[in-house]
């Protein structure tokens, strides 16, 4: 019985041949990661430990970014309490505001993780480094104090499912669609303990970015992991990025999966996900006539450079509907910078768009565009959960860039085909 | 070790976002995130919640973010044990690594209505029903799991067995 791609790289970062689902292994790790919400815990319980120092002061990164710019005083103690441990310990990847940027777009920007890494991360969305073909998951605070200790993190193997693509996306489909349409299909507990691992010729046809968003949201399946297989694409993005050494594993031809799918891309259509559920999606074509309070393009799902040229392609020289409220946010300082050079941010601002300084802000209800009772937003972030961006009484439908523009335009939720 | 308490059950899905909102998470101080725990799916809960209430879910509960505040929230609340069919995977890890007791009880979970009396005995994953009468099986913890309970976390747990 063969391994899996995510199994090889667990048996391989475990020291053994060969590991089997539901085995309890002790892996080495790559790079252990927090942000402001988690850090301050684990700093907490790091201390408990009593060490003087981190494992490795190159492989711990620490990116403030859910309540930054410090949103207020609790959100600033939490933030200073992070940045003297990230100083105390003499932490390489510590990005204060100003180098720093949503912690998913920012971490593989900068290098840090290559395909073959094993990587934790005190936020659920680190799985979004799947992407790269590295094995990455999200973890509590109390595993990344654990893991800043010793390097190490237990795990039981997961055993995975099988995403055959193939095929090519329509014009306005990006990796947001099919991903929203794979949890639609199989559940948010659909992938529960389990890796997705996503194969076939179709995985060429999927930029870094559209890779990187459906890796991200292997969470909402339920999923330990989302990985994808190594091509040109993703050395050329790593090539460009990072001077880390990398592995390539490819699941063995005889790799047990639980399921195996097979998805042609070509059939996809735009998808949305209604309240409150990521897996409560329709097609672009079932929405109906929903009507809309504000539009928030980016995050760690969609905040990056393809994602804002889409947004920025659809609302050129156009203007946003009467008492929408629409905000961009670009995953990090570079894809800001790019966009600004790019005439993008132009674009945004003539169109009546607001653009914020990278942070997750909004998407988890924090800062930066919180929803009243009652209100609505298409929003190209992750989760659509009772209150997620606000009041307990509003409602969040997910979707791609494409889809969040066109609705921007109109004031409802509107198919990108029918503007541009 | 058993514990007795009060039932409030939930559904499917329950998620971290309505365990404790992202809202409150400018803190991670156990009795301040405790008087948020359940707000937006249970207004009443943290009014009504006694130490050594039991909460059941039905399946993937604690789905969503890797917040370890919210099974903090839970413990501070004085819940003594969550149950449920199914777990995420995070808020497994979370809740074992802080001491919060959690057992997947498919049974347990048919059987039980909210506001029954249940004593939970987490040495031999025995979940008496007192207001029915009835007995559920859970998996008991394993040995190394258990001193983490006892020890009131992961880390409390590694010091202690330094």
């Amino acid at each position: 019985m063969g391994m899996t791609m995510t199994q090889k790289i667990l048996a391989a970062h475990a020291g053994l041949d060969k590991v089997v689902a539901g085995q309890l292994i002790e892996a080495k790790l790559d790079l252990v990661l927090g942000n402001d919400v988690t850090t301050p815990v684990a700093v907490k319980e790091f201390n408990k430990i009593g060490l003087n120092d981190v494992f490795d002061k190159n492989k711990v990164a620490i990116v403030p970014d859910h309540f930054t710019p410090n949103k207020d005083i609790k959100a600033a103690e939490q933030c200073k309490m992070i940045r003297e441990f990230a100083y105390e310990k003499e932490i390489e990847n510590y990005f204060e505001v100003g180098q720093m940027g949503i912690e998913h777009g920012l971490i593989p920007e900068k290098g840090l993780v290559v395909p073959g890494d094993v990587v934790i991360g005190a936020d659920s969305h680190t799985c979004t480094y799947g992407a790269l073909g590295a094995f990455s998951t999200g973890i509590g605070s109390t595993d990344m104090a654990a893991g800043m200790a010793t390097g190490k993190c237990w795990f039981k193997v997961p055993s995975a499912l099988k995403f055959v693509l193939k095929g090519k996306p329509s014009k306005w489909v990006s990796g947001k669609d099919i991903i929203l349409h794979i949890i639609g299909m199989i559940g948010v507990d659909g992938a529960l303990y389990k890796s997705m691992e996503f194969v076939g010729e179709g995985v060429k046809n999927l930029s870094m970015d559209d890779r990187f968003s459906m890796a991200n949201m292997a969470i909402e399946a339920g999923g330990k992991n989302g990985i994808f297989i190594v091509d040109d694409k993703t050395i050329e993005y790593v090539k460009e990025h990072s001077i880390k050494e990398y592995t390539i594993y490819t699941a063995d031809e005889n790799a047990v999966y639980d399921k195996v799918y097979e998805i042609d891309l070509s059939t996809i259509r735009p998808t949305v996900a209604f309240p409150h559920l990521p897996d409560n999606t329709r097609t672009i074509d079932e929405v109906g006539e929903v009507k809309i309070d504000q539009v928030v393009i980016g995050s760690c799902t969609n905040g990056r450079i393809e994602d804002l040229r889409v947004a920025a392609k659809i609302l050129k020289d156009k203007q946003v509907a009467k008492g929408i409220r629409v905000i961009v946010f670009p995953v990090t300082q570079k894809v800001y910078l790019q966009a600004l050079q790019e005439g993008l941010i132009e674009t945004f601002i003539k169109a009546g768009v607001v653009v914020s300084t990278p942070t997750c802000g909004p998407c988890l209800g924090g800062h930066m565009g919180i929803l009243a009772d009652g209100e609505r937003a298409v929003a190209t972030t992750n989760r659509n959960f009772v209150g997620r961006m606000g009041h307990p009484g509003s409602e969040v439908y997910l979707a791609s860039p494409a889809v969040a523009a066109a609705s921007a335009l109109t004031g409802k939720i509107t198919n990108p085909e029918d503007i541009a | 070790m058993k514990k007795k308490g009060r039932v409030f059950k939930y559904g499917n899905n329950v998620d971290t976002d309505v365990i404790i909102p992202a809202r409150y998470l400018n803190t991670s101080d156990p009795q301040e995130l405790a008087k948020h725990c359940m707000e937006d799916i249970d207004k009443d809960f943290v009014n009504k919640v006694k130490p050594g209430d039991v909460i059941v879910g039905e399946n993937n509960f604690g789905c969503g973010s890797s917040r370890e505040h919210a099974p903090i929230a839970i413990k501070a609340a004085g819940v003594s044990c969550v149950i449920a069919k199914t777990f995420a995977r995070i808020f497994y890890r979370n809740s074992i690594n802080t001491g919060l007791p959690i057992l997947e009880c498919e049974e347990a979970v048919n059987g039980i209505e909210n506001g029954d009396e249940i004593e939970v005995d987490f040495k031999t994953g025995e979940i008496f029903n007192i207001t029915k009468n009835k007995t559920y099986q859970a998996q008991a913890f394993p040995e190394f799991m258990e001193g983490i309970i006892a020890n009131e976390g992961l880390v409390n747990h590694i010091k202690k067995n330094l």
